[in-house]
């Protein structure tokens, strides 16, 4: 199927404008059978991608605003593939978890719109269209967070769009600026981002630009010091708002960064490395910390992914293959497992109407399975050897040793204050004794939940121990990227920390 | 001794009077039928005037661009049949607005209808002609109708709101004659195109710099008063609130473009010509504008008074784009009212949709927040359609406001003020607040018991303006290559 990318965009947009038509009893059928459709086509997608080639694949084009060079342009490499097929994953999951909710066909129709948004983004070539899509994302989520949230859902809700609105601005006032210099060298007009690569802009342009780039995907991630609506966000937002924001919409923002800042600005991204390295650190010590003081298991939750984001920034900007390959696949893992454990703690809100830790104890012994799962889920946000999550961060911060060594050291901190804040929320809630009467009689994992944790477990433990064919396509994609940038960059600070060859004889 | 004038008819070219000449036509019709028959429905002398603009269009459509005629007073341009296409096309689409399922006192009378399209021909001359003095006549015949129009709506606001509107424009028209006064003294003609030649010949004469200036400053404030431009909008939300939803909506849109028309002229003449002092004005005009019309609209509590500050916005937005003088940002200003046309008059029919002949909820505004409070759960779909013309306000992609700001911001980048397209773009930022107050109000929070007849004025016409209006604001990508093309096209052939 050579337009498979299209299928993927439109499928779930047509399935959310039917799904109006469709009676709210038979709703979460539909929206479990569309997301698994929609899943089954992403690993179609995988199977037929050529894993040896590191440029785009099964690309279109179409011209939209052909006067302002707006196209209609699809491709996924390497690096966006995966994230693609998670992105379905962790949404038919999260839909086939979902719990009694108000309003099913509302929350159903708004996940299949987010996932238009989502896969969207990750698929298109054309900065326009991908803003478009990176915008359109904020309404479903919207709604999700400010109608399915907690008490302070309003707030939190607006906070989130608001934040993220300001920033995307800028980011566009940036890629017109791009799409200006693109006319003024070649006279035509392009949004594509392929054209876009071509063009080598001076460095005191690329500054400010990256800058520019950096405000609305930073916003996104969230990287400190913006990061202060996402604890809200999660806080108030539903199980599944959280686990798709966890999973796929911070993902944007480091995506981004790979796709946008680093091939476009690599200059400039490589004078940044210095100020880039030390907020990721700070972000990834101080939301540790923070994570540590929170009651809320949820949004111990929620700063761990936070304090995770930071060591795929410092991954991507560690400006060799192993590095940026490490952060794409870190993005993988963390989407995958800070998704599971959000689904986790729903459980027991679910069961409890309790995220707080005081309120467990001893959950262990109550409910075995959902102890055993949470477990593996922790170790692999933690990052023992073995799990999804070693790979990808040992790989970053293995990258990242090469640029700084003492920032990397400083970065490696995430995984033990991981492991303290996990293990401390694991004691508090799993070990001791009952304390608490209602604990006694909590039912364990039903066939659904299992249904949905199961495999993500599966997953944690297989990409851990072979994650080859992952990381292969990966691995080829960024090493052609680094390759690209390589060639591209200007300065000798820039020449001199872009490793490509070294690295690709090593690989040999 | 006078010397007999001859003029011959074919140097006439009243072929550039056709439009204005089918609308005056048009409504004296209306007049003769209402005095040979009364009694007759409003709905004949809505489809009538709909028929009028029709054929209004057509014979725009079909001028030659760039023909002058009447001793050289008409100018058809291609930005003045841009902007006479775009006034017919709103026009059209608010006249059968009149067609609502309950009885407002002003369609009654056919007269309104008459005046309706009197005030189209005033804004036809105003945008068809360089001629200072034109303008002035086309300004005041339409100005004047407009406030007749708006009193006919026959409430104690909508008075207020006419008498107010009235004082204002009186004072915005005094300053347009004492600036087309100071720019005559200066050059002994009201032709711009004359105007700016001796503007450039006696541009080195010491001294001539604030006089030339000074004119400006006065057309300034008199296209600020009718653009609304902060300070000068005071009369605007006052107005909105008292005038009916429609013609706010239709305030919003169609003497502001007119005027925009008119500074595209007069302003960009001083610009082009290199008068920094000009540009400067404009730029901190425009950034005042859009900023503190921002703010002000967060505080409101009326849905029609946000709309109303949402406006000034909007204009000073594109105001903006005035003091590039690239042909990109002209065409930009024609592309982004050509978009916010229907999406605003959207979301004005939606109020009026939704108006009740009883202020019941609230005790002095018709449309407050809490009136939409779970509007989704009471009409789903209007619900959804209100919410789309409010994220294309915000300009949230794919709806079409987005590609009007788009291109705005473009062009404003393009021309070299990276710091006023980052301003904008912040305040789009912030003018997402007062719009996603709305959908809050609308998505989020539960419906106020008692409030079911939510859509009481609905009807069908209304239902189908409406409808346009949604199917433009949401498929517009698709129409955004041609219509861009046409725009360029018109206003690079006219010199811009």
């Amino acid at each position: 199927m050579e337009n498979i990318l299209s299928v993927l965009i439109f499928f779930p947009l047509v399935a959310a404008l039917l799904g109006f038509l469709v009676k709210p009893q038979s709703i979460r059928a539909y929206g479990i059978t569309v997301a698994a459709i929609e899943f089954v086509l992403t690993l179609w997608l995988w199977m037929s991608f050529d894993a040896s080639d590191g440029g785009f694949q099964f690309i279109e084009f179409f011209p939209l605003v052909s006067s302002f060079g707006i196209n209609y342009y699809l491709g996924v490499d390497g690096i966006s593939l995966f994230i693609v097929v998670m992105t379905a994953l962790m949404t038919l999951l999260g839909i086939v978890t979902l719990g009694e909710v108000k309003k099913l066909k509302n929350m159903i129709i708004s996940l299949l719109f987010l996932e238009v948004a989502m896969v969207g983004v990750f698929v298109s070539l054309d900065a326009i269209v991908f803003y478009l899509f990176w915008e359109f994302s904020l309404v479903p989520m919207l709604y999700i967070i400010g109608y399915w949230g907690g008490e302070k859902r309003l707030y939190a809700a607006i906070k989130f769009f608001l934040y993220t609105f300001a920033g995307s601005l800028i980011m566009l006032v940036g890629m017109l600026y791009v799409a200006y210099v693109y006319h003024e060298v070649t006279g035509n007009w392009s949004f594509s981002l392929t054209d876009w690569y071509a063009l080598v802009l001076p460095i005191s342009v690329q500054k400010w630009l990256f800058w520019a780039f950096f405000l609305g995907f930073a916003i996104k991630v969230p990287m400190f010091p913006f990061h202060t609506w996402l604890p809200y966000a999660h806080g108030q937002a539903p199980t599944i708002g959280s686990v798709i924001l966890a999973a796929v919409l911070l993902k944007m923002g480091t995506y981004g960064f790979v796709r946008f800042s680093l091939p476009m600005f690599p200059d400039a991204s490589v004078a940044y490395i210095l100020p880039v390295g030390v907020i990721a650190i700070i972000m990834i010590i101080y939301t540790a910390m923070v994570a540590y003081a929170q009651k809320d298991m949820k949004q111990v939750v929620a700063y761990s992914s936070i304090s995770h984001m930071g060591v795929i920034v410092l991954g991507t900007f560690a400006m060799n293959p192993e590095g940026i390959a490490g952060s794409v696949f870190l993005m993988l893992s963390h989407g995958i497992v800070s998704g599971a454990l959000f689904l986790l703690v729903g459980v027991i809100y679910d069961r409890r109407h309790t995220k707080l830790m005081s309120e467990f104890g001893g959950l262990a012994a109550v409910m075995p399975k959902y102890a055993l799962i949470f477990g593996i889920m922790l170790m692999a946000s933690v990052g023992l050897p073995l799990t999804i999550g070693f790979v990808g961060e040992y790989l970053s911060l293995a990258g990242f040793f090469k640029v700084s060594p003492v920032m990397t050291a400083l970065g490696g901190f995430s995984v033990i204050l991981g492991a303290v804040y996990m293990l401390s929320l694991y004691k508090k809630s799993f070990f001791g004794p009952v304390t608490k009467e209602e604990n006694k009689v909590l039912p364990d994992l039903n066939g659904r939940e299992l249904a949905a944790l199961v495999p993500l477990a599966a997953i944690v433990v297989w990409l851990g121990v072979y994650p080859k064919p992952v990381l292969g396509p990966i691995d080829t994609s960024v090493k052609a990227l680094v390759q690209f940038m390589d060639t591209k960059a200007q300065t000798p600070e820039a020449k001199r920390v872009i490793h490509v060859s070294k690295s690709t004889k090593e690989a040999k | 001794m006078l010397q007999p004038i001859s003029v011959s008819l074919a140097k006439l070219n009243l072929i550039t009077l056709s439009p204005m000449l089918v609308v005056v036509g048009g409504a004296l019709l209306i007049l003769l039928i209402d005095l040979l028959k009364k009694d007759l429905d409003k709905s004949l002398y809505v489809m009538l005037s709909v028929l009028v603009l029709f054929v209004d269009f057509g014979a725009t459509l079909s001028l030659g661009i760039n023909e002058r005629g009447f001793f050289d007073v008409m100018l058809e341009d291609g930005i003045s049949i841009l902007a006479q296409l775009t006034i017919l096309i709103a026009s059209m689409l608010f006249i059968p607005l009149a067609l609502t399922s309950k009885r407002f006192h002003e369609y009654s009378y056919p007269e309104f209808f008459a005046l309706f399209l009197f005030m189209i021909a005033g804004f036809q001359f105003m945008v068809a002609t360089d001629n200072l003095i034109m303008i002035f006549i086309g300004l005041e015949t339409a100005s004047l109708a407009l406030y007749t129009l708006i009193a006919m709506h026959n409430t104690p606001g909508s008075h207020e709101a006419a008498i107010k509107y009235f004082t204002m424009g009186a004072m915005a028209a005094g300053f347009f004659v004492m600036g087309a006064a100071v720019v005559y003294g200066l050059t002994g003609s009201v032709e711009l195109y004359d105007v700016a030649k001796v503007f450039e010949a006696r541009m080195a004469e010491p001294g001539f710099a604030i006089p030339l200036i000074g004119g400006a400053l006065l057309l300034m404030v008199a296209i600020g008063f009718k653009v609304s431009l902060i300070p000068f909008h005071l009369w605007t939300p006052d107005v909105y609130e008292g005038a009916s939803a429609p013609m706010a909506g239709y305030m919003s849109i169609v003497p502001k473009i007119t005027m925009m028309v008119v500074a595209m002229r007069v302003l960009a003449m001083y610009v082009d010509m290199g008068v920094e002092a000009v540009r400067w004005m404009i730029i901190i005009l425009a950034v005042v504008t859009m900023t503190l019309s921002n703010m002000m609209a967060i505080v409101q509590e009326d849905v029609k008074r946000m709309l109303a500050y949402s406006s000034i916005s909007h204009a000073g937005f594109v105001m903006a784009a005035l003091a590039l003088d690239t042909t990109k940002a002209y065409s930009s200003i024609f592309l982004y009212y050509g978009l916010f046309l229907f999406t605003n008059l959207g979301a004005f029919t939606m109020l009026w949709i939704t108006r009740h002949k009883q202020k019941r909820y609230h005790h002095r505004f018709h449309h407050p927040y809490e009136k939409f409070s779970g509007l989704i759960h009471t009409s789903p779909m209007g619900a959804v359609i209100m919410a789309i013309f409010m994220l294309s306000l915000t300009g949230v992609p794919p709806f079409s406001l987005f590609w009007g700001k788009l291109y705005v911001i473009s062009a404003t980048v393009d021309a070299g003020y990276i710091w006023l397209a980052i301003v904008m773009a912040l305040n789009s930022a912030i003018a997402a607040y007062y719009y996603l107050k709305l959908i809050v109000y609308m998505f989020l929070k539960p419906p106020v018991p008692g409030v079911e007849a939510i859509a009481a004025n609905a009807s069908r016409p209304l239902m189908v303006i409406v409808g346009i209006s949604v199917a433009v604001t949401v498929f517009s990508v698709f129409v955004m290559q041609p219509l861009l093309s046409y725009i360029n096209y018109m206003v690079s052939v006219s010199g811009y």
